[in-house]
Protein backbone atom coordinates (compact mmCIF):
# COMPACT_ATOMS: atom_id res chain seq x y z
CA UNK A 1 0.00 0.00 0.00
CA UNK A 2 2.80 2.38 0.99
CA UNK A 3 4.78 1.68 -2.19
CA UNK A 4 1.68 2.07 -4.27
CA UNK A 5 1.03 5.53 -2.90
CA UNK A 6 4.53 6.75 -3.64
CA UNK A 7 4.53 5.70 -7.26
CA UNK A 8 0.96 6.71 -7.88
CA UNK A 9 0.39 10.25 -6.64
CA UNK A 10 -3.20 11.40 -6.31
CA UNK A 11 -4.42 13.37 -9.28
CA UNK A 12 -6.92 15.30 -7.13
CA UNK A 13 -6.33 16.00 -3.44
CA UNK A 14 -9.12 17.57 -1.43
CA UNK A 15 -8.21 18.45 2.13
CA UNK A 16 -10.60 19.59 4.87
CA UNK A 17 -12.79 21.48 2.43
CA UNK A 18 -15.93 23.21 3.72
CA UNK A 19 -18.33 25.34 1.74
CA UNK A 20 -21.42 27.37 2.61
CA UNK A 21 -23.97 29.25 0.51
CA UNK A 22 -24.65 32.37 2.57
CA UNK A 23 -24.77 30.85 6.05
CA UNK A 24 -25.96 27.38 5.15
CA UNK A 25 -23.18 24.82 5.31
CA UNK A 26 -23.37 22.55 2.26
CA UNK A 27 -20.11 20.67 2.54
CA UNK A 28 -18.29 20.00 5.78
CA UNK A 29 -14.75 18.80 6.19
CA UNK A 30 -14.44 16.96 2.89
CA UNK A 31 -11.35 14.84 2.32
CA UNK A 32 -10.89 12.94 -0.90
CA UNK A 33 -8.08 11.61 -3.03
CA UNK A 34 -8.64 10.58 -6.62
CA UNK A 35 -5.96 8.57 -8.42
CA UNK A 36 -5.14 8.21 -12.06
CA UNK A 37 -7.64 6.13 -14.07
CA UNK A 38 -10.07 5.91 -11.18
CA UNK A 39 -13.73 5.73 -12.13
CA UNK A 40 -15.28 7.52 -9.19
CA UNK A 41 -19.03 7.84 -8.80
CA UNK A 42 -20.46 10.49 -6.50
CA UNK A 43 -23.79 9.51 -5.02
CA UNK A 44 -26.03 11.03 -2.39
CA UNK A 45 -29.35 12.82 -1.96
CA UNK A 46 -30.36 15.89 -3.98
CA UNK A 47 -29.03 18.98 -2.29
CA UNK A 48 -26.40 16.85 -0.56
CA UNK A 49 -23.57 18.82 -2.17
CA UNK A 50 -22.39 16.63 -5.08
CA UNK A 51 -22.62 19.31 -7.76
CA UNK A 52 -21.23 21.87 -5.34
CA UNK A 53 -18.14 19.72 -4.78
CA UNK A 54 -17.56 19.43 -8.53
CA UNK A 55 -17.99 23.18 -8.96
CA UNK A 56 -15.44 23.75 -6.21
CA UNK A 57 -12.95 21.48 -7.98
CA UNK A 58 -13.62 23.35 -11.22
CA UNK A 59 -13.05 26.69 -9.54
CA UNK A 60 -16.57 27.93 -10.32
CA UNK A 61 -17.07 28.37 -6.57
CA UNK A 62 -14.35 29.25 -4.07
CA UNK A 63 -13.81 27.14 -0.97
CA UNK A 64 -14.46 28.72 2.41
CA UNK A 65 -11.94 26.45 4.08
CA UNK A 66 -9.44 23.79 3.08
CA UNK A 67 -7.49 23.20 -0.11
CA UNK A 68 -7.96 21.49 -3.46
CA UNK A 69 -4.95 20.42 -5.47
CA UNK A 70 -4.80 19.06 -8.99
CA UNK A 71 -1.64 17.08 -9.79
CA UNK A 72 -0.06 18.46 -6.59
CA UNK A 73 -0.51 22.03 -7.83
CA UNK A 74 -2.99 24.70 -6.76
CA UNK A 75 -6.24 24.43 -8.64
CA UNK A 76 -5.92 27.59 -10.77
CA UNK A 77 -2.75 26.36 -12.48
CA UNK A 78 -4.19 23.07 -13.60
CA UNK A 79 -7.71 23.93 -14.74
CA UNK A 80 -6.79 22.91 -18.29
CA UNK A 81 -6.30 19.33 -17.06
CA UNK A 82 -10.00 19.13 -16.25
CA UNK A 83 -12.80 18.43 -18.67
CA UNK A 84 -16.35 19.18 -17.58
CA UNK A 85 -19.71 18.00 -18.85
CA UNK A 86 -22.40 20.05 -17.10
CA UNK A 87 -25.81 18.87 -16.02
CA UNK A 88 -28.94 19.76 -17.97
CA UNK A 89 -27.97 19.69 -21.57
CA UNK A 90 -31.64 20.28 -22.32
CA UNK A 91 -31.43 23.99 -21.67
CA UNK A 92 -31.05 26.47 -24.49
CA UNK A 93 -32.15 23.90 -27.07
CA UNK A 94 -33.32 26.44 -29.65
CA UNK A 95 -29.91 28.08 -29.73
CA UNK A 96 -28.64 28.26 -33.31
CA UNK A 97 -25.34 26.44 -32.92
CA UNK A 98 -23.91 23.42 -34.72
CA UNK A 99 -22.54 20.40 -32.87
CA UNK A 100 -19.03 21.10 -34.14
CA UNK A 101 -19.19 24.70 -32.89
CA UNK A 102 -20.12 23.44 -29.44
CA UNK A 103 -17.08 21.16 -29.48
CA UNK A 104 -14.81 24.02 -30.54
CA UNK A 105 -15.97 26.05 -27.54
CA UNK A 106 -13.66 23.77 -25.56
CA UNK A 107 -10.60 24.89 -27.52
CA UNK A 108 -7.95 26.84 -25.63
CA UNK A 109 -8.25 30.49 -26.54
CA UNK A 110 -4.60 31.06 -27.52
CA UNK A 111 -4.92 28.40 -30.19
CA UNK A 112 -7.84 30.17 -31.82
CA UNK A 113 -7.78 32.05 -35.10
CA UNK A 114 -8.33 35.81 -35.11
CA UNK A 115 -11.54 35.41 -37.10
CA UNK A 116 -13.58 32.24 -37.38
CA UNK A 117 -12.09 28.77 -37.01
CA UNK A 118 -8.70 27.38 -38.08
CA UNK A 119 -8.53 24.30 -40.29
CA UNK A 120 -6.63 22.34 -37.61
CA UNK A 121 -9.27 23.24 -35.04
CA UNK A 122 -12.03 21.93 -37.26
CA UNK A 123 -10.06 18.75 -37.99
CA UNK A 124 -9.41 18.22 -34.28
CA UNK A 125 -13.07 18.79 -33.40
CA UNK A 126 -14.07 16.27 -36.07
CA UNK A 127 -11.60 13.79 -34.61
CA UNK A 128 -13.19 14.22 -31.18
CA UNK A 129 -16.70 13.88 -32.60
CA UNK A 130 -15.55 10.65 -34.24
CA UNK A 131 -14.33 9.38 -30.87
CA UNK A 132 -17.77 9.86 -29.39
CA UNK A 133 -19.44 8.49 -32.51
CA UNK A 134 -21.02 11.76 -33.58
CA UNK A 135 -19.01 12.75 -36.67
CA UNK A 136 -21.97 12.49 -39.02
CA UNK A 137 -23.88 15.04 -36.93
CA UNK A 138 -21.11 17.67 -36.91
CA UNK A 139 -23.13 20.15 -38.98
CA UNK A 140 -26.45 19.45 -37.20
CA UNK A 141 -28.10 22.09 -35.06
CA UNK A 142 -27.60 21.06 -31.44
CA UNK A 143 -31.35 21.26 -30.76
CA UNK A 144 -32.13 18.68 -33.45
CA UNK A 145 -30.10 15.97 -31.64
CA UNK A 146 -31.48 13.57 -29.06
CA UNK A 147 -30.54 13.95 -25.40
CA UNK A 148 -27.97 11.17 -25.61
CA UNK A 149 -26.42 12.53 -28.78
CA UNK A 150 -26.21 15.99 -27.27
CA UNK A 151 -24.53 14.55 -24.21
CA UNK A 152 -21.90 12.90 -26.41
CA UNK A 153 -21.23 16.23 -28.11
CA UNK A 154 -20.71 17.77 -24.65
CA UNK A 155 -18.26 14.99 -23.83
CA UNK A 156 -16.36 15.77 -27.04
CA UNK A 157 -16.25 19.43 -25.99
CA UNK A 158 -14.85 18.45 -22.60
CA UNK A 159 -12.16 16.34 -24.30
CA UNK A 160 -11.05 19.30 -26.41
CA UNK A 161 -8.37 20.46 -23.97
CA UNK A 162 -7.05 16.88 -23.76
CA UNK A 163 -7.82 16.67 -20.03
CA UNK A 164 -6.47 14.13 -17.55
CA UNK A 165 -9.69 14.18 -15.55
CA UNK A 166 -13.25 14.24 -16.82
CA UNK A 167 -16.14 15.39 -14.63
CA UNK A 168 -19.70 14.58 -15.58
CA UNK A 169 -22.74 15.86 -13.70
CA UNK A 170 -25.59 13.36 -14.11
CA UNK A 171 -24.74 12.53 -17.70
CA UNK A 172 -27.59 10.07 -18.13
CA UNK A 173 -30.53 11.92 -16.65
CA UNK A 174 -33.28 12.59 -19.23
CA UNK A 175 -31.76 10.06 -21.62
CA UNK A 176 -33.40 6.87 -22.86
CA UNK A 177 -31.97 3.46 -21.94
CA UNK A 178 -30.11 2.92 -25.22
CA UNK A 179 -28.56 6.36 -24.99
CA UNK A 180 -27.44 5.65 -21.41
CA UNK A 181 -25.76 2.40 -22.40
CA UNK A 182 -23.97 4.18 -25.20
CA UNK A 183 -22.62 6.83 -22.83
CA UNK A 184 -21.46 4.26 -20.26
CA UNK A 185 -19.62 2.34 -22.96
CA UNK A 186 -17.99 5.53 -24.12
CA UNK A 187 -16.95 6.44 -20.58
CA UNK A 188 -15.49 2.97 -20.05
CA UNK A 189 -13.45 3.38 -23.23
CA UNK A 190 -12.28 6.86 -22.16
CA UNK A 191 -11.40 5.56 -18.71
CA UNK A 192 -8.46 3.69 -20.27
CA UNK A 193 -6.64 7.02 -20.51
CA UNK A 194 -8.68 9.53 -18.48
CA UNK A 195 -9.70 9.62 -14.84
CA UNK A 196 -13.48 9.86 -14.59
CA UNK A 197 -15.61 11.42 -11.86
CA UNK A 198 -19.37 11.07 -12.36
CA UNK A 199 -22.34 12.25 -10.36
CA UNK A 200 -25.07 9.70 -10.86
CA UNK A 201 -28.22 8.29 -9.39
CA UNK A 202 -27.96 5.31 -11.66
CA UNK A 203 -27.30 2.03 -9.87
CA UNK A 204 -26.04 0.17 -12.92
CA UNK A 205 -23.12 2.55 -13.37
CA UNK A 206 -21.97 1.83 -9.82
CA UNK A 207 -22.20 -1.92 -10.22
CA UNK A 208 -20.78 -2.25 -13.72
CA UNK A 209 -18.29 0.56 -14.24
CA UNK A 210 -17.25 2.34 -11.06
CA UNK A 211 -14.06 1.49 -9.21
CA UNK A 212 -14.75 3.87 -6.33
CA UNK A 213 -17.81 5.44 -4.80
CA UNK A 214 -18.16 8.49 -2.59
CA UNK A 215 -21.42 9.19 -0.80
CA UNK A 216 -21.92 12.88 -0.20
CA UNK A 217 -24.46 14.35 2.14
CA UNK A 218 -22.75 17.37 3.63
CA UNK A 219 -20.03 14.94 4.70
CA UNK A 220 -18.27 12.46 2.51
CA UNK A 221 -18.02 8.69 2.92
CA UNK A 222 -15.57 6.95 0.63
CA UNK A 223 -15.67 3.34 -0.59
CA UNK A 224 -13.18 1.43 -2.71
CA UNK A 225 -15.41 -0.86 -4.70
CA UNK A 226 -12.80 -3.38 -5.79
CA UNK A 227 -12.43 -4.48 -2.17
CA UNK A 228 -16.09 -4.16 -1.28
CA UNK A 229 -17.49 -5.97 -4.27
CA UNK A 230 -15.65 -9.14 -3.18
CA UNK A 231 -17.07 -8.82 0.29
CA UNK A 232 -20.60 -8.64 -1.06
CA UNK A 233 -20.19 -11.37 -3.61
CA UNK A 234 -21.88 -14.66 -2.86
CA UNK A 235 -20.23 -18.01 -3.46
CA UNK A 236 -21.83 -18.40 -6.88
CA UNK A 237 -20.40 -15.08 -8.05
CA UNK A 238 -23.45 -12.82 -7.65
CA UNK A 239 -23.19 -9.45 -6.03
CA UNK A 240 -25.74 -8.81 -3.30
CA UNK A 241 -26.88 -5.52 -4.82
CA UNK A 242 -29.31 -4.53 -2.12
CA UNK A 243 -26.85 -4.98 0.73
CA UNK A 244 -24.10 -3.27 -1.23
CA UNK A 245 -26.26 -0.25 -1.95
CA UNK A 246 -27.48 -0.08 1.63
CA UNK A 247 -23.91 -0.03 2.78
CA UNK A 248 -22.95 2.68 0.26
CA UNK A 249 -25.93 4.75 1.29
CA UNK A 250 -24.75 5.08 4.86
CA UNK A 251 -22.91 8.29 5.50
CA UNK A 252 -20.28 6.75 7.65
CA UNK B 1 -41.32 54.50 -54.76
CA UNK B 2 -38.75 55.46 -57.41
CA UNK B 3 -40.01 59.02 -57.76
CA UNK B 4 -40.17 59.27 -53.96
CA UNK B 5 -36.43 58.73 -53.86
CA UNK B 6 -35.86 62.06 -55.55
CA UNK B 7 -36.64 63.62 -52.16
CA UNK B 8 -33.69 63.94 -49.79
CA UNK B 9 -35.72 62.93 -46.77
CA UNK B 10 -36.81 59.72 -48.49
CA UNK B 11 -33.23 58.87 -49.39
CA UNK B 12 -32.20 59.43 -45.79
CA UNK B 13 -35.14 57.39 -44.56
CA UNK B 14 -34.21 54.51 -46.84
CA UNK B 15 -30.53 54.51 -45.84
CA UNK B 16 -31.46 54.80 -42.14
CA UNK B 17 -34.00 52.02 -42.50
CA UNK B 18 -31.46 49.67 -44.08
CA UNK B 19 -28.71 50.48 -41.56
CA UNK B 20 -31.02 50.08 -38.57
CA UNK B 21 -32.42 46.83 -39.97
CA UNK B 22 -28.99 45.31 -40.47
CA UNK B 23 -27.85 46.33 -36.98
CA UNK B 24 -31.13 45.10 -35.47
CA UNK B 25 -30.57 41.75 -37.16
CA UNK B 26 -27.18 41.30 -35.52
CA UNK B 27 -27.93 42.73 -32.09
CA UNK B 28 -31.53 41.44 -32.06
CA UNK B 29 -30.11 37.93 -32.57
CA UNK B 30 -27.87 38.40 -29.54
CA UNK B 31 -30.77 39.77 -27.51
CA UNK B 32 -33.01 36.82 -28.42
CA UNK B 33 -30.45 34.04 -27.84
CA UNK B 34 -29.46 35.61 -24.53
CA UNK B 35 -33.13 35.88 -23.58
CA UNK B 36 -32.83 39.61 -22.99
CA UNK B 37 -35.86 40.71 -25.01
CA UNK B 38 -37.65 42.40 -22.14
CA UNK B 39 -34.41 43.74 -20.84
CA UNK B 40 -34.04 45.54 -24.17
CA UNK B 41 -37.68 46.64 -23.85
CA UNK B 42 -36.91 48.08 -20.43
CA UNK B 43 -33.93 49.98 -21.80
CA UNK B 44 -36.03 51.28 -24.72
CA UNK B 45 -38.61 52.74 -22.34
CA UNK B 46 -36.00 53.97 -19.91
CA UNK B 47 -34.44 55.84 -22.84
CA UNK B 48 -37.50 58.11 -22.74
CA UNK B 49 -35.97 59.58 -19.59
CA UNK B 50 -33.04 60.67 -21.75
CA UNK B 51 -35.41 62.24 -24.29
CA UNK B 52 -37.11 64.25 -21.54
CA UNK B 53 -33.85 65.46 -20.01
CA UNK B 54 -32.50 66.41 -23.45
CA UNK B 55 -35.64 68.42 -24.29
CA UNK B 56 -35.51 70.18 -20.92
CA UNK B 57 -31.86 71.09 -21.03
CA UNK B 58 -31.81 71.81 -24.73
CA UNK B 59 -29.02 69.55 -25.89
CA UNK B 60 -29.18 67.00 -28.71
CA UNK B 61 -31.99 64.52 -28.17
CA UNK B 62 -30.03 61.77 -29.86
CA UNK B 63 -27.14 62.34 -27.48
CA UNK B 64 -29.41 62.51 -24.44
CA UNK B 65 -31.12 59.27 -25.36
CA UNK B 66 -27.84 57.53 -26.04
CA UNK B 67 -26.23 58.52 -22.76
CA UNK B 68 -29.32 57.70 -20.74
CA UNK B 69 -29.84 54.32 -22.45
CA UNK B 70 -26.21 53.34 -21.93
CA UNK B 71 -26.45 54.30 -18.25
CA UNK B 72 -29.61 52.20 -17.98
CA UNK B 73 -27.76 49.28 -19.63
CA UNK B 74 -24.79 49.60 -17.29
CA UNK B 75 -27.13 49.75 -14.30
CA UNK B 76 -28.91 46.60 -15.50
CA UNK B 77 -25.60 44.82 -16.10
CA UNK B 78 -24.41 45.78 -12.64
CA UNK B 79 -27.51 44.64 -10.76
CA UNK B 80 -28.20 41.45 -12.73
CA UNK B 81 -24.74 40.08 -13.38
CA UNK B 82 -24.72 37.91 -10.28
CA UNK B 83 -28.43 37.48 -9.73
CA UNK B 84 -30.17 36.99 -13.03
CA UNK B 85 -33.23 35.64 -11.24
CA UNK B 86 -34.06 39.16 -10.03
CA UNK B 87 -33.89 40.56 -13.53
CA UNK B 88 -37.68 40.97 -13.93
CA UNK B 89 -37.94 43.27 -10.95
CA UNK B 90 -35.20 45.55 -12.23
CA UNK B 91 -36.61 45.59 -15.76
CA UNK B 92 -39.93 46.81 -14.34
CA UNK B 93 -38.06 49.39 -12.33
CA UNK B 94 -36.03 51.00 -15.12
CA UNK B 95 -38.98 50.71 -17.52
CA UNK B 96 -41.30 52.76 -15.31
CA UNK B 97 -38.78 55.09 -13.68
CA UNK B 98 -37.20 56.03 -17.03
CA UNK B 99 -40.58 56.97 -18.50
CA UNK B 100 -41.57 58.87 -15.37
CA UNK B 101 -38.36 60.91 -15.46
CA UNK B 102 -38.98 61.69 -19.13
CA UNK B 103 -42.53 62.88 -18.53
CA UNK B 104 -41.57 65.07 -15.56
CA UNK B 105 -38.79 66.77 -17.51
CA UNK B 106 -41.08 67.39 -20.48
CA UNK B 107 -43.64 68.90 -18.03
CA UNK B 108 -40.94 71.16 -16.65
CA UNK B 109 -39.94 72.38 -20.10
CA UNK B 110 -41.48 75.81 -20.65
CA UNK B 111 -43.43 76.65 -23.79
CA UNK B 112 -44.32 74.38 -26.65
CA UNK B 113 -43.58 70.69 -26.19
CA UNK B 114 -42.01 68.65 -28.94
CA UNK B 115 -44.15 66.08 -30.69
CA UNK B 116 -43.87 63.13 -28.35
CA UNK B 117 -45.64 60.84 -30.76
CA UNK B 118 -42.56 60.88 -32.96
CA UNK B 119 -40.53 59.22 -30.19
CA UNK B 120 -43.21 56.73 -29.34
CA UNK B 121 -43.80 55.68 -32.94
CA UNK B 122 -40.67 56.77 -34.76
CA UNK B 123 -39.85 59.54 -37.17
CA UNK B 124 -37.80 57.93 -39.90
CA UNK B 125 -38.79 60.64 -42.38
CA UNK B 126 -37.07 63.20 -40.13
CA UNK B 127 -33.69 61.44 -40.12
CA UNK B 128 -30.92 63.96 -40.79
CA UNK B 129 -27.31 63.52 -41.90
CA UNK B 130 -25.95 63.48 -38.35
CA UNK B 131 -28.27 60.63 -37.46
CA UNK B 132 -27.03 58.74 -40.50
CA UNK B 133 -23.38 59.21 -39.47
CA UNK B 134 -24.16 57.89 -36.01
CA UNK B 135 -25.99 54.87 -37.47
CA UNK B 136 -23.14 54.21 -39.91
CA UNK B 137 -20.59 54.39 -37.12
CA UNK B 138 -22.59 52.04 -34.91
CA UNK B 139 -22.94 49.63 -37.83
CA UNK B 140 -19.16 49.52 -38.25
CA UNK B 141 -18.57 49.12 -34.49
CA UNK B 142 -21.11 46.29 -34.26
CA UNK B 143 -19.62 44.49 -37.26
CA UNK B 144 -16.11 44.89 -35.85
CA UNK B 145 -17.00 43.55 -32.39
CA UNK B 146 -19.10 40.66 -33.66
CA UNK B 147 -16.46 39.63 -36.21
CA UNK B 148 -13.46 39.64 -33.91
CA UNK B 149 -15.12 38.38 -30.74
CA UNK B 150 -17.64 36.08 -32.38
CA UNK B 151 -16.44 32.96 -30.59
CA UNK B 152 -16.37 34.57 -27.17
CA UNK B 153 -19.82 36.09 -27.70
CA UNK B 154 -21.10 32.73 -28.95
CA UNK B 155 -19.65 30.89 -25.96
CA UNK B 156 -20.97 33.40 -23.42
CA UNK B 157 -24.43 33.37 -25.02
CA UNK B 158 -24.70 29.60 -25.37
CA UNK B 159 -23.21 28.46 -22.08
CA UNK B 160 -21.87 31.23 -19.87
CA UNK B 161 -20.74 28.88 -17.09
CA UNK B 162 -18.60 26.86 -19.48
CA UNK B 163 -17.30 30.03 -21.11
CA UNK B 164 -16.14 31.22 -17.70
CA UNK B 165 -14.32 27.91 -17.20
CA UNK B 166 -12.47 28.45 -20.45
CA UNK B 167 -11.26 31.78 -19.14
CA UNK B 168 -13.61 34.06 -21.08
CA UNK B 169 -14.56 37.27 -19.26
CA UNK B 170 -18.29 36.57 -19.08
CA UNK B 171 -19.18 39.76 -17.21
CA UNK B 172 -17.39 41.91 -19.75
CA UNK B 173 -19.20 40.34 -22.69
CA UNK B 174 -22.55 40.39 -20.90
CA UNK B 175 -22.12 44.11 -20.29
CA UNK B 176 -20.93 44.65 -23.85
CA UNK B 177 -24.01 42.91 -25.28
CA UNK B 178 -26.22 45.12 -23.08
CA UNK B 179 -24.48 48.33 -24.15
CA UNK B 180 -24.74 47.37 -27.83
CA UNK B 181 -28.41 46.60 -27.24
CA UNK B 182 -28.92 50.03 -25.70
CA UNK B 183 -27.26 51.77 -28.67
CA UNK B 184 -29.30 49.70 -31.10
CA UNK B 185 -32.47 50.58 -29.23
CA UNK B 186 -31.62 54.27 -29.50
CA UNK B 187 -31.29 54.21 -33.29
CA UNK B 188 -34.25 51.87 -33.68
CA UNK B 189 -36.37 54.40 -31.75
CA UNK B 190 -35.69 56.82 -34.60
CA UNK B 191 -37.11 54.36 -37.12
CA UNK B 192 -40.01 52.63 -35.39
CA UNK B 193 -40.34 54.44 -32.06
CA UNK B 194 -39.74 53.14 -28.57
CA UNK B 195 -43.07 51.33 -28.30
CA UNK B 196 -42.41 49.26 -31.40
CA UNK B 197 -38.68 48.72 -30.94
CA UNK B 198 -39.14 45.28 -29.46
CA UNK B 199 -41.06 44.07 -32.50
CA UNK B 200 -38.24 45.10 -34.83
CA UNK B 201 -35.73 43.39 -32.56
CA UNK B 202 -37.66 40.12 -32.36
CA UNK B 203 -39.92 39.38 -35.34
CA UNK B 204 -37.21 39.12 -38.03
CA UNK B 205 -35.04 37.18 -35.58
CA UNK B 206 -37.80 34.73 -34.78
CA UNK B 207 -38.17 33.89 -38.48
CA UNK B 208 -34.40 33.70 -38.96
CA UNK B 209 -33.91 31.47 -35.93
CA UNK B 210 -35.88 28.61 -37.39
CA UNK B 211 -34.05 28.94 -40.71
CA UNK B 212 -30.49 29.06 -39.35
CA UNK B 213 -28.25 26.47 -37.79
CA UNK B 214 -25.63 28.90 -36.54
CA UNK B 215 -25.59 32.27 -34.86
CA UNK B 216 -23.88 34.19 -37.64
CA UNK B 217 -26.32 32.78 -40.21
CA UNK B 218 -29.11 33.94 -37.93
CA UNK B 219 -27.59 37.43 -37.67
CA UNK B 220 -27.19 37.78 -41.43
CA UNK B 221 -30.63 36.44 -42.33
CA UNK B 222 -32.33 38.52 -39.60
CA UNK B 223 -30.63 41.59 -41.02
CA UNK B 224 -31.92 40.94 -44.51
CA UNK B 225 -35.40 39.98 -43.34
CA UNK B 226 -35.59 43.18 -41.26
CA UNK B 227 -34.39 45.22 -44.25
CA UNK B 228 -37.15 43.72 -46.37
CA UNK B 229 -39.79 44.62 -43.76
CA UNK B 230 -38.48 48.14 -43.43
CA UNK B 231 -38.45 48.83 -47.18
CA UNK B 232 -41.91 47.38 -47.74
CA UNK B 233 -43.23 49.22 -44.65
CA UNK B 234 -41.73 52.50 -45.83
CA UNK B 235 -43.23 52.06 -49.26
CA UNK B 236 -46.71 51.42 -47.83
CA UNK B 237 -46.26 54.35 -45.45
CA UNK B 238 -45.34 56.66 -48.34
CA UNK B 239 -48.06 55.42 -50.67
CA UNK B 240 -50.93 55.66 -48.21
CA UNK B 241 -49.59 58.46 -45.98
CA UNK B 242 -49.51 56.31 -42.83
CA UNK B 243 -47.12 56.30 -39.81
CA UNK B 244 -43.97 54.58 -41.02
CA UNK B 245 -43.04 52.76 -37.78
CA UNK B 246 -46.45 51.18 -37.47
CA UNK B 247 -46.41 50.13 -41.15
CA UNK B 248 -43.01 48.45 -40.77
CA UNK B 249 -44.13 46.54 -37.71
CA UNK B 250 -47.42 45.44 -39.27
CA UNK B 251 -45.61 44.21 -42.39
CA UNK B 252 -43.29 42.25 -40.08
CA UNK B 253 -46.14 40.82 -38.01
CA UNK B 254 -48.12 39.83 -41.10
CA UNK B 255 -45.07 38.14 -42.60
CA UNK B 256 -44.46 36.29 -39.35
CA UNK B 257 -48.04 35.02 -39.44
CA UNK B 258 -47.70 33.82 -43.03
CA UNK B 259 -44.35 32.23 -42.15
CA UNK B 260 -45.82 30.38 -39.16
CA UNK B 261 -48.76 29.12 -41.19
CA UNK B 262 -46.30 28.01 -43.89
CA UNK B 263 -44.25 26.08 -41.33
CA UNK B 264 -47.40 24.42 -39.95
CA UNK B 265 -48.57 23.32 -43.39
CA UNK B 266 -45.15 21.96 -44.28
Amino acid sequence: MQINKETNLPIIEIENVSFAYDKELVLEDINLEVFEKDFLVLIGPNGGGKSTLIKLILGIYQTNKGSIKILSQPLEKKLAEIGYVPQNTNVNINFPIKAIEVVMMGQKSHKQALIGYKKEEIAYAMHLLKQVGMEEFAQSKIGSLSGGQRQRVMIARALCSNPKILFLDEPTSNIDADGQKCIYKLLKELNKRVTIVVISHDISIILDYATKVAHINKKLAFHDLSAIKKEFTTDDGHICEVELLQMLGKSR
Amino acid sequence: MIEALSYDFMQNALIAGILVSLISGVIGSLIVVNRMVFLAGGIAHAAYGGIGIAIYSGFSIFLGTTVFAVIAALFMAFVTINQREKIDTFIGLIWAVGMAIGIIFVDLTPGYNVDLMSYLFGSILAVNDDDLYFMGLLFIVVLFIVTFWYRDILAVSYDSEYAALRGINVKLFYTLILILSALTVVIAIKVVGLILVIALLTIPIYIAQSLSSSLYMMMISSGFIATFFTIVGLWISYSYNLTSGACIILVAALSLMIFMIGVKIK
